[in-house]
């Protein structure tokens, strides 16, 4: 049954004489391209605000994509893969309540810390038990997880909100590691090498790739499809849980809307990256472009003061536009062509 | 085979929810009396209308989140219309919204047919495009009761043959659902191009056209809602109906409407619709706080996929693989 599907969902594709040379693949590669907007779209925020380029303010628009990117990151190799998780925002909702919880029985840091990982940790090994255990279609598990996580945030909470974290707690979103380098941004650098290392040099990121492009000749070539998959949830729901302890560390506060919405930014920021979202392509220093992208127009439209609804009307345009654009390019080429 | 597990299905929800209304019953007998039943029956009407959309979309294998986008934009521009034009009747009012609605859902449709994007991405896209569109046009600002005509807001409510307008409209709905997906080629074709896309390209149903086709009716259906939403809590604003397609999708899900595609029935979608609307209703009666509302449909979705999954594992797994259309 399902060697047939995997026949049939691939349409043929047609199989150049040669490739072309290596410069020729670069400069026609997603990511060069999205550096281009990239630098677009930094010299015209630098004409339209004269605020743009102070040091400190480029400083506090890195906010703006960091926790984000963080869990982007671990997303796109779960998109590479072919599975998706919606419940992220939700995850960090629960995370930051459990924190929360955590401080009102008198956790210090470093318990707090382990507590946003540890809640991260569940519940993406609850996602990850769904879809690899029971065989279920990873997108409406985490369209159930997304209310289910965020459900328990607000029997937690209600309508009342937790404050009262310790002082040194707040070096994880607030936190300055060198001059206008924040702590938050050395951990989005650092990570952004940890996962580009992970996805294009090791024997696990191959087998992400392979999965993506063909899950059941991965599995006939001895990948053990079902865990890769497994850990793939296991890391989303572990960044999820960072993302959780720097955005509760930033607002010093936890009220169950925390991080509302986040998922569409997130997968947005990977399919803007170049990441194909039916899996098997994709590069992680895409995706980092596309965190610089989009934290910069957020920031750039806030400096305008466009409200935060019209942002996000230019995100889903974004997410759209992306998608749509390759494949009208494609089919005018193929027009031409003949 | 299929058709008997089908029946089975509806029959254990059916099940389902007489149990939960005789253990509400036994502590609160006034929950079960006709006129409360009414009632939520009403409550539940504007989940029960977005279900059968939601359902004709993912019975196509596709799926359709921005409904509670598109319900909010066409309520706040029927009510911005009402307040500029006080005088237009309600016929010209529920055109336009169904109207409205439809187009919204061509626009969906025509992103998944003609360049082929995955369903989940475009309604995602939309969702928040359609929301902020909101926020365009009326500034942030809410229409308040005061500012609507009284026909415009008695219509939904209006009784007729002892039940309000808005749950005639309901089983008006449900029955129209049931011909069209029953009686007719295009309810066919949904089945069809769900349950085998290759297969019903050579029978010569147009995949994209038909799963276009899901998305324009579900996009009807939800500007429909939009009015009587707006008219019937007799408040326009951004955030109506916030996150309200998860309850849609929900409601399917737990109807036994596969998000494989290509299986479902349209009792399957008003039981799940009714199921959730009993425990909404039920909740303060029985004293816990609605913020666990959100919490139980979430469980309810993940019981009812793993459920569904047990009778359709043969189905696949990767749903994105699936967006991809026969050409």
């Amino acid at each position: 049954m399902s060697v047939s599907q995997a026949n049939e969902t691939n349409p043929v594709r047609q199989v150049p004489d040669r490739l072309r040379s290596p410069l020729q693949r670069l400069l026609a590669s997603w990511e060069i391209l999205l550096l281009g907007v990239a630098v677009a779209v930094f010299v015209l925020n630098s004409f339209a605000s004269p605020y743009f380029l102070d040091p400190w303010n480029l400083s506090d628009a890195t906010f703006n994509f960091t926790e984000k990117a963080l869990i982007a990151f671990a997303m796109a190799l779960l998109i590479v893969s072919g599975e998706i998780d919606l419940s992220v925002a939700s995850i960090i909702a629960l995370a930051s309540t459990a924190m929360g919880f955590a401080v009102q029985l008198g956790a210090e840091t470093p318990t707090l810390v382990l507590v946003g990982l540890g809640v991260g940790l569940l519940c993406g090994a609850f996602n990850g038990a769904l879809v690899t255990g029971l065989g279920l279609p990873s997108i409406v598990v985490t369209i159930g997880t997304m209310s289910l996580f965020r459900g328990i945030s607000y029997i937690v909470l209600g309508d009342k909100a937790y404050t009262g974290y310790p002082a040194d707690f707040a070096f994880f979103g607030q936190g300055y590691v060198w001059w206008v380098i924040s702590f938050e941004f050395v951990l989005f650098a650092f990570m952004a090498v940890l996962f580009a290392v992970l996805l294009h040099k090791t024997n696990f990121g191959r087998a992400v790739y392979v999965i993506g492009n063909n899950p059941v000749g991965a599995l006939f070539s001895g990948i053990r499809v079902p865990r890769v998959k497994f850990a793939l949830f296991l890391l989303t729901g572990v960044m999820s849980g960072v993302a959780a302890i720097c955005l509760t560390s930033r607002l010093g506060a936890t009220r169950p809307s925390i991080a509302f919405g986040w998922e569409l930014e997130v997968v947005t920021m990977v399919v803007l990256g170049g990441v194909n979202i039916l899996g098997g392509s994709g590069t992680i220093p895409g995706v980092v472009i596309a965190a610089f992208v989009m934290g910069m127009v957020t920031f750039g439209f806030g400096l305008l003061n466009v409200p935060g609804i019209v942002m996000s009307i230019f995100i889903g345009l974004l997410l759209i536009g992306v998608i749509a654009l390759p494949r009208i390019a494609r089919r005018m080429l193929a027009a031409r062509r003949g | 085979m299929t058709l008997s597990f089908l029946k089975s299905r509806e029959l254990v929800l059916g099940v389902a929810i007489l149990a939960l209304l005789l253990a509400i019953a036994s502590r609160f007998p006034a929950f079960i009396e006709p006129a409360n039943l009414a009632k939520v029956f009403n409550d539940t009407a504007p989940l029960i209308i977005l279900a059968l959309g939601q359902m004709a979309v993912i019975l196509t294998r596709c799926i359709d989140l921005s409904v509670a986008a598109n319900l909010a934009l066409t309520g706040m521009v029927v009510a911005m219309l009402n307040t500029l034009y006080p005088g237009l009747p309600i016929p010209v009012i529920l055109m336009v919204s169904i109207l409205l609605g439809a187009v919204m859902g061509l626009a969906n449709g025509l992103l998944v047919w003609k360049l082929d994007i995955p369903p989940i991405v475009v309604t995602l896209g939309t969702m928040t495009v359609y929301r902020g569109i909101i926020f365009l046009i009326s500034d942030g600002a809410w229409i308040n009761a005061h500012e609507m005509s009284e026909s415009f807001k008695a219509f939904p409510r209006a009784v007729f043959l002892g039940l309000p307008v808005l749950s005639w409209i309901a089983i008006v709905a449900v029955t129209g659902f049931a011909v069209l997906i029953g009686r007719t080629a295009l309810g066919r074709a949904f089945y069809a191009v769900g349950g085998n896309p290759h297969a019903a390209v050579y029978t010569g149903i147009n995949v994209g056209q038909t799963q276009c086709a899901a998305f324009v009716l579900s996009g009807a259906l939800a500007g429909l809602t939009g009015y009587l939403w707006v008219a019937r809590y007799a408040v326009a604003y951004v955030d109506i109906a916030g996150g309200f397609e998860l309850e849609v999708v929900a409601a399917c899900v737990i109807g036994g409407i596969s998000i494989a595609g290509g299986i479902g029935s349209v009792g399957g979608a008003l039981l799940g619709a009714l199921f959730l609307g009993i425990v909404k209703n039920a909740l303060p009666v029985i004293n816990i706080s609605p913020f666990w509302q959100l919490a139980i449909s979430g469980s309810a979705i993940i019981v009812a996929v793993a459920f569904n999954a047990t009778s359709t594992r043969s189905k696949g797994r990767v749903i994105l693989k699936k967006a991809e259309h026969a050409q």
